[in-house]
């Protein structure tokens, strides 16, 4: 593998994670438990779909074989989706879609902070611009993780019980491989050794806030490096792409 | 004769689409134009990476130096340096908060907030009270966060810092 290609990889990687999961957030629109967060999800949303947007442009531009956003989002199949499981589980009780934005949101802060020092320009530029948003939804999640589990009785076992379910899939987050190697090597891309430290120091200072428990790390999910996802990304693509692939012309 | 400033000038004319009261060049969102014999090319940045307005605004500029009779324009994107509201004039703000919307403060003071350093104190762009409080961190569109007065009892947005 040449760093191009490393390169394209990475930034799907990326894309992909932004794509998938500002899709399942859209979900909550008009359904949200209350018209604040209603808003506030549509908003994630919206900043995800908007960085899905710069990167798999790049991403294409990399490949250097003409493809677009759109193509890369509409055109491809499942196995060639590198986003990480925990972004295509399904959205559960509002507690779980919170449990898992915390521990994504936190996890991109630390990386995006990174990538904005990256020596791949465009990276550095999206990285930069990708983390005045994320910060706020670090502080989204953040608050309502205390509120949830500090909360009742009934809103502390719910966030508890989503927080034992998830845990299996934090551990892909920081997996690493040829392509990691090859770019940090060229001062590209982000050691996620070091931001699984930070990342997990963060999580434990909010969890004891919330008086939550950090779950014992046994066994972990795997597969999304290689493109093998669980069977909801096939659910999610269905949709999403029913209609760039039905009316490849159509215009809107 | 026409120069840079011309076009600059004519940008000037063409207002934010989700908010009518301030020009996109007050926005901050355009950040360079260049003319090269008979082409024009404008270079913009997003405000939020998925501002739904920023397609609007990229066909409005288009349209907007057509109309000035020059048809080679070209839109490209930059992401760096990453927009902020600091880029906003005095002016503008001003321009907001008449308009009803509280003008984004200083970002650095912003991030104090945001790392829970400093109380921020929104003030009502209705009556001026400062007595506020924060209803949503999201709002109508992306760049607001939802307030409301607790004197006039008006609920308005708060243009947040990025
Ligand atoms: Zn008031």
């Amino acid at each position: 593998m040449n760093q191009q290609e490393a390169l394209y990889q990475y930034t799907l990687r990326l894309g992909d994670n932004a794509l998938i999961l500002g899709h399942r957030l859209s979900e909550w629109t008009s359904k949200a438990p209350l018209l604040e967060e209603d808003l506030a999800l549509g908003n994630l949303a919206l900043d995800l779909l908007g960085q899905a947007n710069s990167l798999l442009e790049y991403a294409g531009k990399t490949e250097g074989k003409g493809r677009s956003q759109d193509d890369l989002a509409y055109k491809r199949a499942e196995r060639e989706f590198l986003n990480n499981l925990l972004v295509e589980l399904p959205n559960g009780d509002f507690g779980f879609t919170i449990v898992r934005q915390f521990l994504y949101s936190t996890f991109a802060l630390f990386l995006y902070e990174e990538l904005s020092k990256s020596k791949d320009e465009q990276i550095a530029a999206i990285a930069a611009k990708s983390l005045k948003e994320i910060k706020y939804h670090v502080r989204h999640s953040s608050d309502w993780m205390l509120r949830l589990g500090d909360g009742t009785e009934e809103s502390h076992n719910r966030v508890q019980k989503s927080l034992n379910d998830i845990w299996m899939y934090t551990g892909e987050l920081f997996e690493m491989n040829e392509v990691d190697a090859i770019l940090i090597k060229a001062g590209i891309a982000a050691d996620l050794n070091a931001i699984k430290q930070k990342w997990s120091s963060k999580i434990e200072e909010v969890l004891s806030q919330a008086t939550l428990k950090r779950p014992q790390d046994a066994f972990m999910q795997t597969g999304s490096r290689k493109g093998i996802h669980t069977e909801y990304l096939g659910f999610i693509l269905a949709e999403m792409q029913y209609l760039p692939r039905a009316y490849p012309t159509a215009k809107w | 004769m026409i120069t840079e400033n011309d076009i600059l000038s004519w940008l000037k004319e063409i207002p934010d689409p989700e908010i009518p009261v301030i020009s996109v060049v007050e926005l901050g969102v355009v950040r360079k134009i260049e003319l090269n014999n008979s082409k024009v090319t404008v270079t913009v940045t997003p405000t939020y990476s998925g501002c739904p307005a920023m397609k609007q605004m990229e066909d409005d500029i288009r349209a907007k130096i057509h109309e000035n009779g020059i048809s080679d324009v070209e839109i490209k994107m930059t992401y760096s340096p990453a927009w902020t509201t600091d880029w906003i004039t005095d002016e503008a703000k001003e321009k907001l908060r008449v308009y009803g919307i509280a003008p984004p403060e200083h970002s650095t003071i912003d991030k104090k907030v945001l790392m829970g350093l400093q109380e921020r104190v929104v003030k009502c762009p209705q009556c001026g009270s400062a007595v506020t409080e924060m209803i949503s961190q999201f709002g109508s569109t992306a760049c607001k966060s939802l307030y409301k007065c607790k004197d006039c009892l008006e609920p308005f947005d708060y243009f947040k810092c990025l």
